[in-house]
């Protein structure tokens, strides 16, 4: 169960990115995030697993305060929370399947890291995920060896590695074609339905919400301005989102 | 309109012209200064010498041949004598020479023909006084070339000694046998420019080494977000010296207790096995891999109470290797004939060991506290009540400061030797402390600070400062600190290398990708595996490429650095241009640019396969 409570995020330069936002999301749904390019999605998710830290607000997960959670506090925090990004963010020049070892790094004494060196069940269980994905063939290649489909699945198999409780997602699928972009959809949906992850993703078009999403939340200039099931963006709801002009195509 | 633009151009070409007059002074100021003037490249003597030293040159002093020469004589008289001047046939089968006329007056320019020689030998002609053979008379231009058939023809002018009794002119001719040998230039040379060599190899390895970590401390990306609150500052600063100080005593400690064991090869055998096994077993206990649950307060003291011992054990270790290594290496000196520089480099080894381990051991301890301590302000400043934090700042701020401005002081006494210690130690300990007080004062307790940027800055005025002295003048400095020799070379390089590389550098970890460390941040990971994860994998490349680019430079600057004593062909070069002995240092020039090209080829060869 996760609570944001009048999140409020100003940056250096002055732009109000989240505007005294407030929403939960009960265990175990998929959260849709929309809204215009610039209305503050990625701000918000990154806020709540503090890769930003919020000007004012509270964020709780499982009743733990987030925002006020110590450096040693975070690092439990952020390994149960996964996260996937809209340009994959992989370590380009190491193998695939150290990318997704990394996903154990919150789980393993730092001390051995600097030999570089992960237990043996890590090993098995990497090589598990990237089956779970369908890449196992992959893995002891270059990450920038993979296509842009291919790399979205090693990012997937590392958030996995992380045994999450929650996955956020900024807009993974931005960057794929349509048909790459409902299979890793599917992967995601899978692991909400199956292991019961709750998912906070970002998404541009309306059919992938319509088609994954149990619920909506509306970004607009920082403000909330919609909440509900996808089914209840009707016109005057989408026109309140996107702004007067824009015309419906999905 | 049209006027305004009128203007500007009209305004445009004065300053044009203004900025034309202001670069013609500024040119004519430089050639007054610089004294540039051709008339001295004209004058005769210059010339004169010019081409000497650019023949000399040309025919570096590389080779040289067995020679074996042929010494006949002819008789001369000087002045002629009252009589006939009687002259012996010569001996036809064998090489002769012959004078005519063979009487002349001092001064007088007779001709000298020589025959039967060696084919295309060459060689002095010279006068040989008759009462007395030994001495030698040299005639000026008086070198005589044989032709294929072992024939030559010269003249030369008699000199002023005139004598009633007959007297000789002699003909040394030699010629080349056998295969071309090198010099004793050349084998000097050879030997120096392994030096050099060898002295750039060492200054770029050890200059990359320290440069890496200095060179994360001087990226902007990786230091920014650090940020803590005053009293985990406060606390730190006070731990690095506490640290520093008990892991010297500890180190040295153990240093006292394992010198009576490190005489035996035995015993420094079977440590340096034994030990690694035991480390092994307690750093798996004391450092388990996972790091799911909290452990509870008795395991976690137990651990750190292994983590201890086991950093002594490793340190008693470190002392076993260097004995082992000087053992070892002296005792196979003798037996290794010409390998004989290994087991003295095994002896070197050992010592370096044995200097760096207090270091090694003080540098530790002192991150292990001021870290600790650290993390204990953190926690304080995260849980205690907002006054008793401000309290525990005011007391801690006060104390480091006061330790910061006292070792300062401490430093500039042994420096300068001032003698007075209301400047050198209560002064700046009190100042400090108020300073401390003062920043305690008006921060809020528990805002956290820019540690990291503050670091950063200091790391970078440090490191470009640095910077900006010449490695030559750096390598003055290290001649009057440990002597003339390679190893002043090896620490000025070294030192120019790390503060260049350092800067280098971090350029390049301030322009990764920053999505990867995004991503790394965000399962968790800690700063430290943040860096091992998504830093270092980036920076590998670019980090080679420097390297081999500074070990370029560093052979370059390793040839020249001989001038100031610091080891290398650069002094015999030298050696040799003030001794007017051109044709070695052409050698030793020769030598130079062969090595610096071959080095540019290989580095380039080196980073095109890195990137
Ligand atoms: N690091 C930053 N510093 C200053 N302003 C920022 C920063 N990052 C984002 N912003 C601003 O904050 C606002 C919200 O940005 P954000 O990236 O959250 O939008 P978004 O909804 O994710 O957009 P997109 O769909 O294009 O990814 C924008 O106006 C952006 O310019
Ligand atoms: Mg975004």
């Amino acid at each position: 169960m996760l609570q944001v409570k009048n999140l409020t995020k100003i940056y250096d330069g002055g732009v109000k990115a989240l505007d005294n936002v407030t929403f939960d999301v009960p265990k175990g749904q998929f959260l849709a995030v929309i809204g215009l390019s610039g209305s503050g999605k990625s701000t918000l998710l990154r806020c709540i697993n503090r890769l930003i830290d919020p000007t004012a607000g509270q964020i709780l997960w499982d009743g733990e305060d987030v925002t006020a959670a110590t450096p040693e506090e975070m690092r439990r925090i952020r390994r149960k929370i996964g996260m996937v990004f809209q340009h994959f963010n992989l370590v380009h020049r190491s193998k695939v399947i150290t990318n997704v070892l990394a996903g154990r790094l919150g789980y393993v004494n730092p001390a051995w890291s600097l030999v570089n060196r992960f237990p043996r069940e890590d090993m098995d269980k990497a090589l598990r995920q990237l089956e779970r994905v369908g890449i196992a063939d992959k893995a002891y290649q270059r990450a920038d060896e993979l296509s842009g489909g291919q790399q979205q699945r090693v990012g997937i198999a590392r958030a996995l590695m992380q045994d999450p409780k929650m996955i956020l997602a900024d807009e993974p699928v931005a960057s794929l074609d349509p048909v790459l972009a409902h299979s890793i959809m599917k992967h995601l949906e899978e692991i909400n339905k199956n292991d019961g992850v709750t998912v906070l993703c970002s998404l541009h078009f309306l059919d992938l919400v319509h088609r994954y999403a149990d619920r909506v939340i509306a970004l607009n200039e920082g403000q909330l301005v919609f909440e509900g099931l996808p089914s209840e963006i009707d016109d005057k709801k989408f026109k309140d989102i996107y702004g007067r002009d824009a015309e419906r195509v999905g | 309109m049209k006027e305004n633009n009128k203007k500007a151009s009209l305004w445009k070409s004065l300053r044009v012209g203004l900025a034309f007059l202001a670069g013609i002074i500024i040119y004519a100021y430089g050639f007054e200064i610089t004294k540039i003037d051709l008339e001295e490249l004209r004058s005769e003597t210059r010339q004169q010498s010019l081409v000497r030293v650019t023949r000399a040159l040309a025919q570096p002093d590389i080779f040289q041949y067995e020679q074996e020469s042929q010494i006949f004589t002819a008789p001369v008289y000087v002045t002629c004598p009252a009589g006939d001047a009687v002259i012996a046939e010569p001996d036809t089968s064998e090489p002769y020479v012959i004078v005519t006329p063979a009487c002349a007056e001092v001064g007088e320019t007779v001709t000298v023909e020589g025959f039967n020689f060696f084919p295309n030998s060459s060689g002095p002609v010279r006068f040989v006084p008759g009462n007395d053979p030994t001495n030698v008379v040299e005639l000026g231009n008086d070198t005589a070339n044989a032709d294929a058939e072992g024939h030559f023809v010269t003249t030369i002018t008699l000199p002023n000694r005139p004598s009633d009794d007959v007297q000789f002119i002699r003909a040394t001719m030699r010629r080349n046998v056998g295969a071309p040998q090198f010099t004793q230039t050349a084998h000097d040379t050879w030997e120096k420019i392994i030096e050099t060599v060898f002295l750039a190899l060492l200054a770029t390895t050890l200059g990359t080494i320290l440069a890496i970590p200095l060179s994360f401390i001087a990226a902007r990306n990786l230091m920014k977000p650090v940020r803590s609150p005053l009293t985990s500052i406060a606390l730190s600063t006070l731990g690095w010296p506490l640290g520093i100080a008990l892991g010297l005593f500890v180190v040295n400690a153990v240093a006292d207790f394992t010198a009576p064991f490190t005489s035996s090869i035995l015993v420094n055998i079977a440590s340096v096995l034994l030990v690694p096994v035991v480390l092994t077993f307690s750093l798996r206990w004391a450092l388990p891999q996972d790091d799911v649950a909290s452990p509870p307060l008795g395991l976690r003291l137990g651990r750190l109470v292994v983590l201890f011992v086991s950093a002594l054990i490793g340190f008693f270790w470190m002392y076993q290797l260097a004995g082992l290594s000087m053992n070892v290496g002296r005792s196979t000196e003798a037996s290794l004939g010409s390998f004989a520089f290994f087991g003295r480099f095994l002896v070197q080894l050992g010592d370096i060991l044995i200097v760096t381990t207090p270091a090694v051991g003080a540098f530790a301890a002192g991150s292990v506290f001021g870290n600790f301590l650290g993390r204990v302000g953190q926690r304080a400043a995260e849980k205690i009540n907002e006054g008793t934090v401000k309290i525990v700042n005011l007391i801690a701020s006060a104390a480091a400061g006061g330790t910061v401005f006292g070792l300062i002081g401490w430093l500039v006494e042994w420096l300068y030797q001032i003698g007075r210690p209301e400047y050198t130690q209560t002064g700046p300990i009190l100042v400090g402390a108020a300073l401390g007080l003062l920043l305690a004062i008006f921060t809020k307790a528990k805002d956290t600070l820019p540690t990291g940027l503050v670091i950063y800055y200091i790391t970078r005025t440090i490191l470009n400062t640095l910077r900006s002295v010449e490695a030559l003048v750096m390598a003055i400095v290290f001649v009057i600190a440990v002597g003339i020799g390679p190893f002043a070379g090896v620490m000025a390089l070294g030192l120019h290398t790390i503060v260049s590389l350092a800067k280098l550098y971090s350029e390049q970890v301030e322009s990764i990708q920053s999505g990867p460390l995004e991503a790394i941040t965000a399962t968790g990971a800690n700063r430290l595996q943040t860096i091992i994860y998504a830093v270092v994998p980036q920076i590998v490349p670019p980090y080679i490429s420097y390297t081999m680019y500074r070990w370029d430079i560093n052979v370059r600057m390793s040839t020249i650095i001989g001038f100031v004593g610091g080891g290398g062909i650069g002094f015999l070069l030298q050696q040799n241009i003030n001794l007017l002995n051109y044709r070695a240092a052409s050698a030793q020039m020769i030598a130079i640019a062969v090595v610096v090209s071959i080095m540019d080829y290989v580095s380039s060869v080196m980073r095109e396969k890195a990137v």
